[in-house]
């Protein structure tokens, strides 16, 4: 369950001062799909990476499961961010010298998991995303909807309650792009909550529930 | 993220960009290897010189004729000259005194040697049979100028000439001619090799008596003077000093040295000497830190993407520190190990090129090299290590 209350998040451009979130106030239960829409600028991606603590607020109320997440100190956030949150970005962010499957792993390595623990679930995920035949190429030798797939598996390694996705399908093909939005509307139907932002609104329909913003606050929240 | 991981993870890293990595681990092994090799050259020559002294003999004190420092008392000084030679009679004066075990005058000269139509210039060393014990010389074959036979006409013949004036072996009882007198071979010296100038291999020595009339002279060259114990070496030098003043009508005009006080001052000097080189070469080591923290911010600037990748995915600031400052400790590592392997490498060649420079490498040297090394190595990466865990993720995954 995500409940933000008045978050404000102001950026200083020199002398200028953007607000880029303005007092926005929203709760997201748990396993809802979502889709945050907006032009340039609107902030949404700016209330990704809040969601996602990747960047702090200025003022206002984070609760992520019931626990106030904005006091929580780098290293908490950093374990929060890696338990209940996964990120799908649209430039897919796989580190280039290492091979997919090296990519899929890296989180279970963070969390400290035992090699044979990490093979199995590796395995498990090259198969879920059918990416067993590339687990040894690097990213370079991917195809895009290959790459993606990688982020995702790496995303949902191990098992958050939440997926951010920014412009999951930017970079893709339409119809690459509706392959990875049907595998992340997959893990949606297995009881993760899915939240994307996107400026297509094609995609965007497919969502459960719209928010749009304009300037830094919530215009419109329809289910 | 575990130390294993950590460790084979920043391995990876610094495998994948081989280039990069090559070109730092040589800089730091060059940087090791030039304090190896210096310092063993150091060393080397430390110890050649040690030895060298050493090999002259124990408790050793030398008396040579004349003042070392320059003095205005008599007109002579400024060039060289002495007021009064070291005579026979000194030398037996000194003989009585209780610090002194024994003593053996020396006169050095060079002759012509001629024997079985062979003929050659050797160094002839004029001496009496208490040279032997006092320089520590082995004999291989025969005796050594027999205790008061100095004045029979006796020849001992180094090694090397024994073996090419009689390669057939047969070397004691045969004739031999030195300049214009001829003399009796007693005896031949065990191969020694060179020492404080003089191969000792190709040396004849004779009785000083005989050396005197060769060389036609009635000076001394030294009196070597071997003290009773190394606590009497300062008493003997002392009484030696008094002894020549008396019989010199007072006048202090010989310089006696020992050998302890030379080993002392070599062994300072180039102590000195073998630490100044290292810290040459340790100046290497620290450019090659630089070139370290230089590296892994160029590093950090390329990664920036990875890193807030890493961020993104749940990595905590202080795994990143770790990540970097493991690739920095595995590429000091790899320098050192290999700096260690080169230097020892060209202190072999060192030893093979010159047999007598004993080029071994200190051990405190191939430990302080590669320590600092690693220190260099790890105190370079903490400042881009922070700045990579001080990155803003958001900023990061945009590469910024």
């Amino acid at each position: 369950m995500i409940r933000l209350s008045a978050i404000t998040r102001v950026f200083h451009m020199g002398d200028q001062e953007v607000r880029a979130l303005n007092g926005i106030t929203v709760d997201i239960a748990s396993g809802e799909y979502v889709s945050i829409m907006g032009p340039s600028g609107s902030g949404k991606s700016t209330l990704l990476n809040v969601i996602g603590l990747l960047d702090r607020p200025d003022s206002g109320r984070y609760e992520l499961d019931g626990i106030d997440v904005t006091t929580l100190s780098e290293p908490e956030q950093a374990q929060v961010r890696r338990n209940k949150i996964g990120f799908v970005f649209q430039a897919f962010h796989l580190v280039p010298r290492l091979t997919a499957a090296e990519n899929i792993e890296l989180p279970l390595i963070l969390e400290g998991l035992a090699p044979a623990e990490r093979k199995s679930r590796v395995d498990a995920a090259l198969d879920a995303f059918d990416l067993r035949d590339r687990a040894r190429h690097r990213p370079a030798e991917l195809s895009g909807g290959q790459r993606q797939r990688v982020a995702i598996a790496r995303a949902t390694i191990l098992r958050p309650t939440a997926l951010l996705a920014d412009e999951p399908t930017g970079n893709l093909d339409h119809r690459t792009g509706a392959e990875v939005m049907a595998l992340l509307e997959g893990l949606h139907h297995a009881g993760t909550s899915l939240i994307v932002v996107t400026h297509d609104r094609e995609l965007g329909a497919r969502a459960h529930r719209h928010i749009a913003m304009r300037d830094g606050e919530i215009v419109a929240d329809e289910k | 993220m575990n130390l294993r991981d950590t460790l084979i993870l920043s391995f990876s890293t610094v495998a994948s960009y081989r280039t990069r990595s090559l070109l730092i681990v040589l800089a730091m092994a060059l940087g090791v290897a030039a304090v190896v090799v210096l310092t063993a050259l150091g060393d080397g020559a430390r110890r050649y010189v040690v030895g060298q002294f050493s090999s002259l003999g124990t408790n050793l004190v030398i008396v040579l004729p004349g003042r070392a420092e320059t003095s205005g008392g008599f007109p002579g000084a400024a060039l060289g000259q002495t007021p009064r030679d070291l005579t026979l009679e000194d030398a037996r004066f000194i003989g009585h005194l209780p610090q002194v075990r024994r003593l053996a005058p020396l006169n050095v000269g060079v002759a012509e040697l001629t024997a079985g139509g062979l003929l050659r210039e050797v160094t002839v060393l004029g001496s009496t049979s208490e040279l032997l014990p006092i320089r520590h010389m082995k004999l291989s074959q025969g005796s050594f100028l027999a205790n008061g036979s100095e004045r029979s006409a006796q020849i001992v013949l180094g090694s090397q000439l024994a073996h090419e004036f009689f390669p057939d072996g047969k070397v004691i009882g045969q004739r031999i001619r030195l300049g214009d007198s001829r003399f009796l071979v007693s005896g031949v010296l065990a191969v020694q090799g060179e020492s404080m100038g003089f191969n000792s291999d190709e040396i004849a020595i004779i009785p000083i008596d005989y050396a005197q009339e060769l060389f036609n002279t009635s000076t001394l060259f030294r009196i070597l003077v071997e003290a009773r114990s190394r606590n009497d070496i300062e008493p003997a030098k002392a009484a030696i000093h008094h002894a020549l003043k008396l019989r010199h009508d007072g006048e202090d005009d010989v310089t006696v040295i020992t050998q302890d006080a030379v080993l002392v001052t070599f062994d300072r000097i180039l102590r000195a000497l073998t630490l100044g080189v290292a810290g040459i070469a340790a100046i290497s080591l620290a450019v090659a830190g630089i070139l370290v923290m230089n590296v892994m911010l160029v590093a950090v600037a390329q990664r920036t993407s990875e890193i807030g990748l890493l961020k993104a995915i749940g990595a905590p600031a202080a795994d990143i520190r770790r990540l970097f400052f493991a690739e920095a400790l595995w590429l000091s590592l790899a320098g050192g190990a290999i700096g260690y392997a080169l230097g020892h490498f060209g202190a072999w060649m060192i030893r093979l090129a010159y047999p007598v420079l004993p080029a071994w490498p200190p051990a405190w040297a191939s430990v302080a090299g590669v320590a600092t090394a690693l220190a260099t190595g790890i105190i370079a990466s903490l400042l881009p290590a922070a700045r990579a865990a001080r990155l803003d993720p958001v900023l990061a995954l945009s590469g910024k």
